[in-house]
């Protein structure tokens, strides 16, 4: 998988909790759950999304690391790799 | 592993002597009155909570004493008792110059940031009704809010001011004033809106607190019925009675603790306990400025030594599905106390707590409308894990039953069900809903209207310990937080394709309630995963996370009595697979 298709996952996940999301607006090195409306469940939702979509494991341990868009995207290029 | 129905305790096992020992003598000898006698009072006469809560200590022995220690995404920041003086002083200095009045209302729509906490404090000092919104809010539930309390100065940050604000701006015709926070911690600069530092830093540091009187209106937190707009529960300077007794009962407060109330200031509990109750007692408070995560929050009630630890059922029940393992790289030797609000903790939670942190977890109970806690599990007492607890020194609490004229009588025999309701008269009590005395009349009954009722079933057993049952109405609870199904259907409802809307809360093993809806749709358009992401996403950007559906589904038609009320109860029934009862007012076809 490389990474424009990493990121369309990604977003992909997203979006099925949050459609709102306009791609173009997310900036990649802020706190995603600043820019989007994200709550407790929903950023539960969107971690098992990601490990059920990309077949990944995201220990609980992991979480604190996946604050931006850049975690996230780094953190799962590195586990896929 | 079979666990007893009771966790005994005894007063000698506790590491620090309880506030509430003696439960039939403080109950017996207490009064509202010798607790307001603890308190200083302003020192021209009449009652102020700001004064309460910090000037008291910033003109004493606590003056250096940190009172919040806020933790950020870098270094923590401490803000002394003093300093918290001088920074709400200079908040109310920035109203004062704005020419922003003691009838007036001030917003605060902000994370858990240290200009929350100074502008609520400074509100008070100004007389100024404060009215705090939770910042996971979409435009809608805050426009709402804002319009219902006619706000005239709202604080907020620069990036919530245009996510969710400057859209609905021109619908606020009462809202004089945006003063904004930089959340980078830049100066702002959007145009209808001024920089609240740029003010703070001209402000001055002293200023004389307004002579508020005990009935004067201090909060307005809003909360949600079955139907109709969001109601605004009035609660005046006098609840800080309250909140310093139930700090000291229900919380344990002593001078040394070190307390973490993890709720939002844009919920009550956030409020009273988060801001007000520990300052009263002189209390060091730590805020996390971040949001939920499990080892952070390990890490803090570690590194922290936290001693008295406040949170709630959601919270608890997804630090126990990360699993004790996470718990166990951490050790709490400084923890003494834990509490819970919310909503009702299941026992095996209880014991989660005995088992995995060691101390069991005591859950609570109140409202909106009660300003504080009422019933509660303390220190010093046995815990029924599932029970709320026993009413508070100062509360009287009983399960009532109400007959089709609205008369109520008691319920005396044990665990009968009825509705929960509190004699009224303790000083957090709401005084009214905001312009809407109708509804708040309806709070109350029996002779002389001495009776508060809850809205909440519940039931008492032989040893006066009580048991949530369920909620009297519609009204969905989610992470402990209540959720008006009318105010979710008609953002739906505003959607295109939508003819009609019904709204439920969904059983959750985390949160409690999920907000589920189910629609249908208007001539022309038919059913699809496309809509119904079109529909979440509409939801989402009107209401907010918190508010909005997590889940939506369509029906052919929605099922209303022949007075064309949408019968959410069996929406609900059906969700579940349950008998649905009688459906006699059912519309037929």
């Amino acid at each position: 998988m490389d990474e424009n298709e990493l990121r369309a996952a990604v977003i992909a996940t997203l979006k099925a909790i949050a459609p709102e999301v306009a791609e173009g607006d997310l900036r990649a090195d802020r706190p995603l759950r600043s820019q989007v409306d994200l709550d407790s469940m929903d950023w539960l939702n969107f971690l098992i999304g990601l490990h059920e979509r990309l077949q990944v494991d995201i220990p609980e341990a992991d979480y604190a690391r996946l604050v931006t868009l850049g975690d996230v995207l780094d953190y799962l290029a590195r586990k896929l790799a | 592993m079979a666990r007893p129905d009771i966790i005994r305790k005894r007063i000698a096992d506790l590491r620090v002597p309880p506030n509430l020992a003696d439960y039939a003598a403080a109950r017996a000898t207490f009064s509202w009155q010798a607790v307001r006698d603890e308190l200083a009072g302003l020192p021209g006469g009449g009652l102020n909570i700001a004064f309460e809560a910090v000037e008291r200590h910033a003109r004493g022995p606590l003056r250096d004493k940190t009172a919040f220690r806020f933790l950020g995404a870098g270094a923590s920041r401490d803000i002394g008792y003093g300093e918290l003086s001088r920074l709400s002083n200079r908040f109310a200095n920035v109203l004062r110059a704005l020419g922003v009045g003691k009838d007036e209302r001030l917003f605060l729509l902000c994370g858990r940031r240290p200009e929350l906490y100074v502008a609520m404090l400074g509100g008070f000092k100004n007389g100024t009704a404060v009215s705090p919104l939770f910042s996971a809010f979409g435009p809608e539930p805050i426009a709402t809010r804002i319009r219902l309390g006619e706000g005239s100065v709202l604080v907020t940050t620069d990036a919530l001011y245009e996510r969710k604000v400057a859209q609905i701006r021109g619908a606020l015709p009462t809202l004089r004033h945006v003063l904004l926070v930089g959340e980078d911690g830049k100066t702002t600069n959007i145009p209808g809106t001024l920089d609240l530092a740029a003010l703070m830093s001209q402000a001055d540091d002293a200023c004389d607190i307004a002579a508020t009187a005990a009935g004067d209106l201090a909060l307005l937190h809003f909360t949600s019925g079955t139907t109709g707009t969001p109601k605004g529960a009035m609660h005046v300077h006098d609840a800080v009675v309250t909140h310093f007794a139930t700090g000291r009962y229900a919380l344990d407060l002593h001078a040394e603790d070190i307390f973490w109330c993890t709720a939002d200031p844009g919920w009550v509990t956030g409020t009273s306990y988060g801001i007000i109750a520990p300052l009263l007692h002189g209390v060091t408070s730590i805020v996390d400025e971040a949001e939920f995560d499990v080892e952070r929050w390990y890490r803090i009630l570690d590194e922290e030594k936290v001693s008295v630890w406040y949170t709630a059922p959601t919270a608890i029940r997804m630090l126990m599905k990360a699993g004790a393992e996470i718990a166990g790289k951490r050790s709490y030797p400084s923890l003494r106390f834990i509490a819970s609000v919310g909503e009702p903790l299941n026992p095996e939670a209880v014991w989660w707590g005995r088992e995995v942190l060691g101390l069991p977890i005591h859950d609570n109970w109140w409202q909106t409308e009660t300003g504080g806690i009422m019933i509660a599990n303390t220190p010093a007492f046995d815990i029924k894990p599932g029970s709320m607890g026993r009413p508070l020194p100062g509360i009287e609490a009983a399960i009532v039953r109400r007959d089709a004229a609205g008369n109520i009588s008691l319920v005396d025999t044990p665990d009968s069900e009825g509705e929960l309701a509190l004699k009224a008269g303790w000083p957090s009590m709401l005084r009214g809903y905001l312009h809407d005395e109708e509804r708040y009349r309806k709070c109350f009954a029996g002779l002389d209207n001495e009776w508060y009722l809850s809205g909440d079933l519940a039931r008492r057993d032989a040893d006066g310990y009580y048991w949530f049952v369920g909620r009297a109405d519609d009204v969905i609870k989610s992470a402990g937080h209540l959720i008006g199904p009318f105010e979710v259907e008609s953002a739906l409802m505003e959607h295109p394709a939508v003819a009609e809307a019904g709204v439920i809360g969904k059983p959750d093993a985390v949160v409690g309630e999920v907000v589920k809806a189910f629609v249908s749709l208007r001539q022309g358009f038919a059913a699809s995963e496309t809509l119904r992401l079109e529909l979440l996403g509409h939801a989402r950007k009107k209401l907010g996370a918190a508010v909005a559906p997590k889940e939506i589904a369509f029906l052919p038609s929605l099922p209303r009595t022949r007075s064309g009320k949408i019968m959410r109860r069996l929406l609900k029934a059906r969700e579940l697979g349950l008998p649905e009862g009688d459906t006699s007012t059912l519309e037929a076809g």
